[in-house]
């Protein structure tokens, strides 16, 4: 089941930022975007999870391009994590909500996976920014969804910790995964393509 | 409807049209006013003060079409994501608070020689007045939120909640005045209108409807006009700064 | 395992928990105001006793207000935000469930302190009855309404006051109707049950409409 974008054009305030883009991934297979800051790497990636408008264009997952949203993880900028719940909390109520029937790995089983078993019944604002982070990497296996969507997911990580989500890839993608990712750094991920962005024209709108 | 759409098509028109509807404004606002105090007579009752009606039913009349056509818009808004719509909106706001703000003042001065009070709580009173307080929401709306794709869609959106909750704040209104209101005030309305104040009203309706079209037209070129220089300004500074990155680069 | 909805609602009701102050923050500003109104019209228990309903439900709406502006900010600065629209759950059914749960924890303990503060201001018992029955039928109109303010202003660093000139025009009717219901419990030409159904009504139909709308502002929210 080919993930697949076809001509995608994405606006903002008027003015083009990402302009046609396509891309076609097999089963397995993983996309990295790169580009000078403001090319539009972030703005592509969030157009992709359907939180911007595509001005143009299509982006499909086995031909579907109305389920794509619900066959997907996103990674931002921000962790979604509420500093009031435990890191277990947080993720049993990711499991939850996004869940799409398959069933993820158990929140416990998903901290250990990233190496924070032992913070598990901590209340998130006592984490670290690193840590911070692995608790929201770890939401990628607590709902099992066949795309992730990864904009700069190692921010923050230190070496270990690169390396381990660097396993988590090749795993997932081992079991078939696809991976779209936004990064400066090199994340480990054999075999990638890439898709270099350098900013659209920033033409007039009318 | 996508030819009707595109700004620049609307910027020709406005040119076009402004003159033309000016003119026709000026003159059906001489005839109205002409026919006010030279052909309808002073009401029995009321004195030479019944002429204030040939302005404030008119202004009452706008405040409601003014918000029709910002509704609409805010449809066009939400449907087609058109930035002509935007403007429509945007432009719209202020003139509505503008003609309901005639509204209530012309009414006020109206009032105080009927009624011996300047503001009395009546349904129709008050429910303009939260009409007015709408407006002045959706202008501040229009103030603080900067990105303008954003604020037409909060706009658009609050808009029509807002037409939605005019029946239902009218209603409201009604029942409240009905519990409240003591029986001594005398009610609008009052016998028959004769054809000799009929006219004039209708010309002074046909010329604050001609004048609020040619304020909302010229406020939508000013909007275009003024997203277009914003866009161009962004792109001087782009510009600026890739020549300064090619003299660097040399 | 839990479903999503009911996950979502445990998890406001727990952050709310976790962080508290919201219910009593509201109360302790129903008591302030119930304390200086007063202060400002004089002790006279008989007037007191004549706008007690009004007072409270003033008070009532205000304290509502104040705690809504942030009723979606804090998901929209996590990244909640984003990650909810990803679910099976329609963004509709999520506004839902948080009004709700804000409700919950702020609206249902104004409800209950409001009666109370009503013996200070010289309620009969059939007044403290009709205070608190109308804020129960109503109040979750207000919620729903400042919903859409708190949706409409939550890119907006310091919104809480366009939020107010935002919504509370679109509060009249269900001030109307709650001071109506309030002081039809004590006597007078209409019976009780007139305001209050309509008071339902309001809040059935604002239930049923405003998700929709604040699910549309919430949306696509850095177009």
């Amino acid at each position: 089941m080919p993930l697949v974008a076809e001509n995608l054009h994405v606006r903002r305030g008027g003015r083009a930022i990402v302009e046609n883009v396509s891309f076609r991934l097999e089963k397995g297979e993983a996309l990295v975007v790169s580009g000078p800051n403001g090319a539009g790497k972030s703005t592509l990636l969030r157009a992709l999870a359907g939180l911007l408008p595509l001005a143009r264009g299509r982006f499909s997952l086995d031909g579907d391009a109305d389920e794509v949203q619900s066959a997907l993880h996103y990674i931002g900028h921000a962790d979604g994590m509420k500093p009031a719940l435990t890191a277990q909390e947080n993720l049993a109520f990711w499991g939850a909500f996004l869940s799409t029937g398959a069933p993820g790995l158990d929140p416990r089983a998903a901290l250990k996976a990233v190496g924070l078993g032992h913070v598990a019944e901590f209340p998130v604002a006592y984490l670290s920014a690193g840590q911070k982070r692995r608790v929201a990497l770890a939401r990628l296996l607590v709902a099992r969804r066949p795309v992730w969507l990864l904009d700069e997911p190692t921010t923050a990580l230190d070496v270990a910790a690169q390396a381990n989500f660097a396993d988590l890839m090749r795993a997932f993608r081992a079991d078939g995964g696809m991976i779209v990712a936004a990064t400066h750094a090199p994340l480990g991920l054999d075999d990638a393509r890439t898709l270099r962005l350098e900013g659209a024209r920033r033409e007039m709108a009318a | 409807m996508l030819r009707f759409a595109n700004p620049s098509f609307v910027l020709r028109v406005a040119r076009r049209a402004i003159p033309v509807l000016s003119v026709l404004t000026a003159l059906t606002t001489a005839l109205g006013l002409y026919l006010v105090f030279f052909y309808a007579p002073a009401d029995y009752q009321q004195g030479e003060t019944v002429r204030i009606m040939y302005l404030h039913v008119p202004a009452a009349w706008i405040s409601m079409f003014a918000y029709m056509v910002m509704s609409s818009a805010a449809l066009g808004t939400l449907v087609w994501r058109h930035p002509v719509a935007d403007a429509a909106q945007k432009a719209a706001a202020p003139l509505g608070a503008l003609f309901t703000f005639i509204c209530l003042v012309s009414g006020a001065l109206w009032g105080k020689p009927m009624w011996g009070t300047y503001w009395v709580w009546d349904a129709r009173l008050t429910s303009v007045l939260v009409l007015f307080l709408i407006y002045l929401a959706l202008i501040a709306l229009w103030a603080t939120i900067e990105e303008p794709a954003r604020a037409a869609r909060v706009s658009a959106v609050m808009t029509l909640v807002g037409l939605v909750n005019i029946p239902i704040i009218k209603f409201s209104v009604d029942w409240w005045n009905t519990l409240h209101q003591p029986a001594s005030v005398v009610r609008m309305g009052g016998p028959a209108i004769y054809s000799s104040m009929l006219w004039p009203l209708i010309v002074m309706a046909i010329a604050a409807t001609l004048l609020f079209t040619t304020l909302h037209l010229m406020s939508i070129r000013n909007e275009i006009l003024r997203r277009r220089l914003d866009r161009l300004t962004h792109q001087a500074a782009m510009n600026g700064e890739r020549a300064l990155r090619l003299e660097a680069a040399q | 395992m839990r479903g999503p909805v009911s996950a979502l609602l445990w998890r406001e009701l727990t952050v709310a928990r976790r962080l508290g102050g919201g219910g009593a923050m509201g109360v302790a500003f129903l008591l302030v105001l119930v304390t200086i109104v007063p202060f400002a019209i004089g002790p006279d228990l008989n007037l007191l006793s004549r706008i007690g309903p009004a007072i409270l439900w003033i008070a009532a709406l205000l304290a509502m207000l104040l705690g809504l502006d942030r009723l979606f900010q804090a998901d929209a600065e996590d990244g909640t935000l984003d990650l909810m629209q990803l679910g099976a759950t329609p963004l509709e059914l999520v506004v839902l469930v948080k009004c709700l749960a804000h409700w919950l924890t702020t609206g249902l303990p104004i409800v209950a302190a409001a009666p109370f503060l009503g013996l200070m201001l010289a309620q009969e018992p059939e007044g403290v009855f009709g205070v608190g029955v109308s804020l129960l039928a109503g109040t979750p109109a207000l919620t729903f309404i400042g919903a859409v303010g708190a949706a409409a202003t939550v890119s907006l660093r310091r919104g809480g006051l366009l939020m107010a000139l935002l919504v509370l025009p679109l509060c009249v009717p269900a001030l109307i109707f709650g001071v109506s219901a309030a002081n039809a419990a004590v006597g007078g030409t209409v019976p009780l049950t007139t305001p209050l159904a309509i008071l339902g009504a309001l809040t059935l139909g604002s239930a049923a409409l405003c998700p929709i709308a604040a699910a549309a502002l919430l949306r696509r929210l850095g177009e």
